[in-house]
C-alpha cells in the first residue's frame, strides 16, 4: 500500500523533476520518461500483487485533505486490476513519448513532462480512492492536466475549441457523478465508501443514482449520445496524448462506472442492465459505423474508441442483467469479458495511436488521403500496428478475439435468464454486437490498408523514416501485451477471476488444463490461444517449406498488370473515402452528408464530401444557442454600475430577512 | 480431397451448359502447373504480399481440422470453436483483402473493398446461423452439435433452423464468390470481386490462394452438413468401418451439394452489386429471426 503511494509520488517527482529544466528536450526525453515508464511497470507489479489470491484489501487515511475531511485511500482487487492496465500501458506510452516529443512544437516540454505526469498519477488516485472527496480530487485534476496536454498546441485556434468542447463535456460528466455521490451517501454526510455501501436507500434513490452514474461516467468514457467531445479532442492532441486519453482514461472511466454500479450499489432492477446494454450496443453500432467513413486516421480510431467503449458498456449490462437475477457465475464471465476487453482495448488502441504517431512525424500527415505505401518506408511501425489492427479487428489468435469470444459466449448463455421479455430482447444486442465486431474488420482493413499499403499518395512519402529506437521500444511492448494475451487468455481470465471473486462472489471456471480455456463448461465450448497459435504457425510453416522444397521457388519483379492501359496513377488507387463508401450507401441515414460532385462541363473539377453527426447538428447545437440565449438575457442584469448592485444586495437581503422571518 | 469436390461442382456446371465437362481432377493438374511456373511479383511488393498466400491456406487448413466432416472425434476441435472458426474465415478475408491492397492498382482495392463489404454482411450472418445451431445444443463446439442432433432418436423439423439453413446457403455463395454475388469465371472488371483481388498473383502464391478457396467451399459444405445433415459422421470411437461408412456418406452428400449448386448457378443471374447488400442482409435478418423463432418458441 505505502509502496503504490510512493509510487505515484515518484510519477508526481519525475513531472516536477521536468520543471528543473523546462526547455531542455534531452533530459526531459532520456531521463525522465523512460523513469516514469519505470515507475509504470512498479505500479503494473503492485497491481499485479492486489491479484493475487492471498491478498487482502488494505486502507490507509492520508493526513492529507480537509480538516474533518482526510483522504482515505484503499487497494482491492478491482483497483488492482486497473493498475495493473495503467501501468502496463502506461509504460509502453511513457517509453515512446521519450522518443515523440521534440523541442519547439507547442508547449515546453519540461513542462510537458509535468502536465503528462500529474495526469497519469491523477488516474492512478482515482482508482485508489477510497472517498468521494479525493475521488473527485483526483477525477478533475485528471480532466484538467488531460485538458492542458490536449491543447499542447495551444497556437491553432481549431485546438483552442477542441480543448474548450472537452474541458465542458468533463464538467458536465463529472457534475453528474457529483450528484450522484450526493445521493449515495444517504443524508448521512459520510463520503468515505464504506458508509456509501451501508448507507440504506429507497429503491427510487438507488436508481437515481445509477443513472447519474451512466450519465457521468458515460460522458468521459465517450458514450453516445455524451461522446462530441472525443472525436475532436483525440486528433488535436499530441499521439502519446492520444493513447494515454483513450487507453488509459476511458478506462478510468469504466473502473468508476464499476465501482459505482457493482460496489457501491446493491442489486438492482433488471432495467438498469438493459438500459446499459442498449446503450453500449447503440454506441458500438454508432461508433464503428461512423469510424468507417472518417478520412483523419486520429478521428477514425477515435470513433474505434467509441465502439469499444460500446462493447465494454454492452458487457457490464449483461453483468448487471444476471446480478438481478442472481446468475452469479454468469455474472462473473461477463465481468471477466469486460475487464479483459478493457485492457486488451488499452494495449491495441494505444498502439495504434503511437503508431499514427510516428507516421505524422515521418511524414507530417494526418489526413488518410496523403499516405499509402508506408509498409516499405517503415516496416518497423508498419509491423506493429498490423498487429494492432489485426487485435482490434477480433481476428484470432490475438487479444481482441479473447474478449469478443467471452462476450458472445455470455449472450449465448442469455436463455437461462427467467425473463421472457430480457429472452428475447438480449439475442438482438448479441446480432448488433457482431455486426459491429464484423465491421471492425472492415475500419481495420481500411485503417492499415490506406496508411501502410499501396503506392505513395503523395511523393514526399518516399523519403519517410521509420520510428526512433525508443518508439519502437514502446511499439514492441503493446504488441507484445497482445500476443502473450492473445496466447495465454486462461491466464488473464484466472487474474480477471480475482476480480470477479471480490465483486459478484464467484469466477467463471478456467478450464481443465493451463493450456485450454473453458470458462462455460469444458464440452461446451473452448478455445485455447496457444495451440491455435502453434496451428496456425505450424501449418502455415510447413507450406512454406514443401513449397520452396518441392518446386523451383523463382520469382521475378515486373509492373502491376494495368490493363493495358499504362497511365495509372497512385491516385487511381481507393482514397479513403472512396473506401468507405459501401458504408457510406449502406447506413445513409445516420449520416448527415454534404456533397459537392463535379459537373461534366467543369473546368476545374472538384469533389467534396463533408459528414456530420447527426447529433452534434440535431441536439447539441440547438442546445448550445438556447444556453448563448439565456445567458445573453441574464446578462442585463449586469450593468456594471454600482448602485444598481447596491440595489441587488440590498433585496437580497430583505428578501432573506423574509425568508428567515 | 477439395479440389476433387471444386472439379465436380465444375464438371456438374459444364454438363447443365451444355459444354463438354473437363475431367474431375482437372483442378489437381492445375495446381501442378501453377506450382511449377515461375512467380511474377508487383514491383513495389512487400512482404505482407508474398506471405499471405501461406497465411490464407494455413487459416483454410485449420478450419479444416477443425470442422467435423467424418467423425466428432477430432483432435484439433477443441482448440477452437464455432466462433474461432468463423475468426479464422475473417483472418482469411482480411489477408486477402490487405495483400490486395498492397499493390496499389486500381483493381486490387476495388476488390478488397467490395469483399470487405460482403465480409461484414455474411460474418454476423453465418454467426448467427451457428449461434442457431449452439443455443439449440447448448454448446459452440461443432463435434458436440453434431453429437446432439445424432442424439435425438427421431427426425424433427425445427422451423427456426429452417430459417438458418437458408440463410447459411445465402452465406455460402456470397462468401465462396459464388453466382449471385460473383461470378467465379469472369475477368470482366465491373462485376468481379474475388478475382480482382488475386489479380497480382501467379505461379506458386496463385496456387496456394486457389487452394484455399476449393478448401474454404469444402469448409463451407461441412459445416452446413455438420449443423442441418449430420447424418453418416462417426460419432463414438475412430473405426475403420466406422470412417469408411462416414467417407461414403460424406462423398453421397458433396456429390448431391456439388450438383444442387451447380444446378443454382447456371439458373440465376448475376446481382448488381447494390443488390448484394440487399440480398446479404435478408440472409442476417433471417438468421436472426430463426434465434428468435428459436427463443420463442422453443422449437
Amino acid at each position: 500500500m505505502t509502496a503504490v503511494l510512493a509510487l505515484v509520488g515518484a510519477w508526481l517527482l519525475v513531472g516536477a523533476l521536468g520543471l528543473l529544466r523546462p526547455t531542455g528536450i534531452g533530459w526531459v526525453a532520456r531521463v525522465l520518461f523512460p523513469m516514469g515508464a519505470l515507475v509504470g511497470l512498479g505500479v503494473a507489479a503492485i497491481g499485479a500483487v492486489a491479484l493475487t489470491p492471498a491478498f487482502v484489501a488494505q486502507q490507509v487515511v492520508l493526513p492529507l485533505g480537509l480538516p474533518d475531511l482526510p483522504f482515505h485511500v484503499r487497494l482491492d482487487a478491482l483497483s488492482g486490476c486497473f493498475l495493473l492496465l495503467l501501468g502496463t500501458a502506461g509504460a509502453g506510452i511513457s517509453i515512446f513519448s521519450a522518443g515523440y516529443f521534440r523541442a519547439g512544437e507547442g508547449t515546453a516540454p519540461g513542462l510537458l513532462c509535468l502536465q503528462y505526469h500529474v495526469f497519469i498519477a491523477s488516474m492512478a488516485m482515482v482508482v485508489l480512492a477510497d472517498d468521494a472527496y479525493l475521488f473527485m480530487v483526483a477525477w478533475e485534476t485528471m480532466a484538467l492536466s488531460s485538458y492542458f496536454l490536449v491543447t499542447t498546441q495551444h497556437r491553432l485556434p481549431e485546438i483552442r475549441r477542441a480543448g474548450f468542447l472537452y474541458l465542458l463535456m468533463a464538467h458536465i460528466g463529472a457534475l453528474g457523478i457529483l450528484l450522484c455521490f450526493g445521493v449515495l451517501h444517504g443524508g448521512s454526510w459520510q463520503m468515505t465508501f464504506d458508509a456509501m455501501r451501508a448507507s440504506p436507500l429507497t429503491p427510487f434513490w438507488t436508481s437515481a443514482a445509477f443513472v447519474l452514474a451512466l450519465v457521468g461516467f458515460g460522458a468521459k468514457a465517450g458514450m453516445v449520445p455524451l461522446h462530441v467531445w472525443l472525436p475532436e479532442a483525440h486528433p488535436a492532441a499530441p499521439s502519446p496524448v492520444s493513447a494515454m486519453m483513450s487507453g488509459l482514461m476511458l478506462k478510468i472511466a469504466i473502473y468508476g462506472l464499476l465501482r459505482v454500479s457493482l460496489d457501491l450499489l446493491p442489486p438492482g432492477p433488471w432495467w438498469w442492465g438493459l438500459l446499459m446494454l442498449a446503450m453500449g450496443v447503440g454506441t458500438t453500432l454508432y461508433g464503428v459505423v461512423f469510424a468507417a467513413v472518417q478520412t483523419d486516421m486520429k478521428r477514425l480510431l477515435a470513433y474505434s474508441s467509441i465502439e469499444n467503449i460500446g462493447l465494454i458498456l454492452a458487457g457490464i449490462g449483461l453483468v448487471l442483467i444476471f446480478r438481478t437475477f442472481d446468475l452469479r457465475v454468469l455474472a462473473a464471465l461477463a465481468l471477466a469479458a469486460v475487464l479483459l476487453h478493457a485492457f486488451n482495448h488499452a494495449l491495441f488502441k494505444s498502439l495504434l495511436f503511437l503508431a499514427t504517431g510516428s507516421v505524422m512525424h515521418a511524414t507530417g500527415e494526418r489526413s488518410l488521403g496523403k499516405l499509402g505505401g508506408l509498409i516499405r518506408r517503415m516496416p518497423w511501425v508498419a509491423a506493429f500496428a498490423l498487429i494492432g489492427s489485426l487485435a482490434i479487428a477480433g481476428l484470432p489468435p490475438l487479444n481482441g478475439f479473447v474478449s469478443e469470444w467471452l462476450l458472445l459466449q455470455t449472450f449465448l448463455q442469455t436463455p437461462r435468464i427467467p425473463l421472457a421479455f430480457l429472452n428475447m430482447i438480449v439475442p438482438l444486442g448479441a446480432a448488433v454486437v457482431v455486426l459491429a465486431a464484423a465491421l471492425a474488420g472492415y475500419v481495420m482493413v481500411k485503417f492499415f490498408g490506406v496508411i501502410f499499403l499501396g503506392q505513395h499518395r503523395e511523393s514526399s512519402l518516399a523519403t519517410a523514416r521509420d520510428a526512433s529506437w525508443l518508439e519502437r521500444i514502446g511499439l514492441a511492448w503493446l504488441a507484445l501485451g497482445c500476443v502473450a494475451i492473445g496466447a495465454f487468455p486462461q491466464a488473464a481470465l484466472d487474474v480477471a477471476g480475482r476480480v470477479t471473486q471480490a465483486l459478484v462472489g464467484t469466477m467463471a471456471q478456467r478450464g481443465p488444463s493451463l493450456w485450454w480455456m473453458a470458462p462455460v463448461a469444458s464440452n461446451q465450448a473452448s478455445y485455447s490461444g496457444l495451440w491455435y497459435w502453434a496451428g496456425l504457425l505450424t501449418v502455415t510453416a510447413v507450406t512454406f517449406i514443401l513449397v520452396r522444397g518441392f518446386f523451383r521457388a523463382r520469382s521475378r519483379r515486373t509492373a502491376p498488370w494495368d490493363c493495358g492501359y499504362p497511365w495509372q496513377t497512385p491516385r487511381m488507387q481507393d482514397s479513403a473515402e472512396g473506401f468507405g463508401q459501401p458504408i457510406r450507401h449502406l447506413f445513409g441515414p445516420i449520416f448527415k452528408i454534404e456533397r459537392e460532385v463535379p459537373q461534366p462541363t467543369d473546368r476545374a473539377p472538384s469533389y467534396r464530401i463533408q459528414i456530420e453527426d447527426r447529433f452534434w447538428v440535431t441536439c447539441y447545437r440547438p442546445l448550445g444557442r438556447l444556453i448563448q440565449g439565456v445567458t445573453e438575457r441574464i446578462a442585463v442584469l449586469q450593468g456594471g454600475q454600482l448602485s444598481v448592485y447596491l440595489l441587488y444586495s440590498f433585496l437580497t437581503l430583505i428578501f432573506l430577512l423574509v425568508c428567515v422571518l | 480431397m477439395a479440389p476433387l469436390f471444386a472439379g465436380w461442382v465444375e464438371q456438374c456446371r459444364a454438363l447443365l451448359q451444355n459444354r463438354s465437362a473437363p475431367p474431375l481432377w482437372q483442378p489437381y493438374r492445375m495446381l501442378r502447373k501453377l506450382f511449377h511456373k515461375e512467380a511474377t511479383l508487383a514491383n513495389h511488393a512487400s512482404w505482407l504480399f508474398r506471405g499471405a498466400p501461406y497465411v490464407v491456406f494455413a487459416a483454410m487448413v485449420l478450419a479444416a481440422a477443425i470442422t467435423p466432416s467424418l467423425t466428432t472425434e477430432l483432435p484439433a476441435a477443441r482448440v477452437a470453436d464455432a466462433i474461432a472458426l468463423v475468426g479464422l474465415f475473417a483472418t482469411t478475408r482480411v489477408f486477402m483483402a490487405l495483400a490486395a491492397m498492397d499493390i496499389g492498382t486500381a483493381f486490387g482495392t476495388l476488390g478488397a473493398r467490395r469483399e470487405m463489404m460482403i465480409g461484414f454482411l455474411t460474418e454476423p450472418a453465418l454467426l448467427m446461423v451457428l449461434f442457431n445451431g449452439s443455443l439449440m445444443a447448448g454448446t459452440t463446439a461443432l463435434p458436440a452439435i453434431v453429437q446432439d442432433t445424432l442424439a435425438q432418436s427421431h427426425v424433427t423439423l425445427h422451423p427456426s433452423l429452417a430459417f438458418a439453413a437458408l440463410a447459411f446457403v445465402m452465406v455460402l455463395l456470397a462468401e465462396n464468390a459464388r453466382l449471385p454475388i460473383d461470378n467465379p469465371s469472369t475477368h470482366l472488371e465491373l462485376t468481379m470481386i474475388h478475382e480482382a483481388m488475386v489479380l497480382e498473383y501467379s505461379a506458386r502464391h496463385l496456387a496456394l490462394i486457389e487452394w484455399a478457396s476449393w478448401l474454404k467451399l469444402f469448409n463451407y459444405a461441412c459445416i452446413g452438413f455438420a449443423l442441418f445433415a449430420p447424418w453418416g459422421i462417426a460419432t463414438h470411437g475412430v473405426s475403420l468401418g466406422g470412417t469408411a461408412l462416414a467417407m461414403l456418406a460424406l462423398v453421397a452428400k458433396l456429390a448431391v451439394a456439388g450438383a444442387a449448386l451447380a444446378y443454382f448457378e447456371t439458373t440465376s443471374a448475376k446481382l448488381r452489386l447494390f443488390r448484394a447488400p440487399e440480398f446479404l442482409t435478408m440472409a442476417f435478418l433471417l438468421a436472426v429471426l430463426g434465434l428468435l423463432v428459436h427463443l420463442l418458441l422453443k422449437a
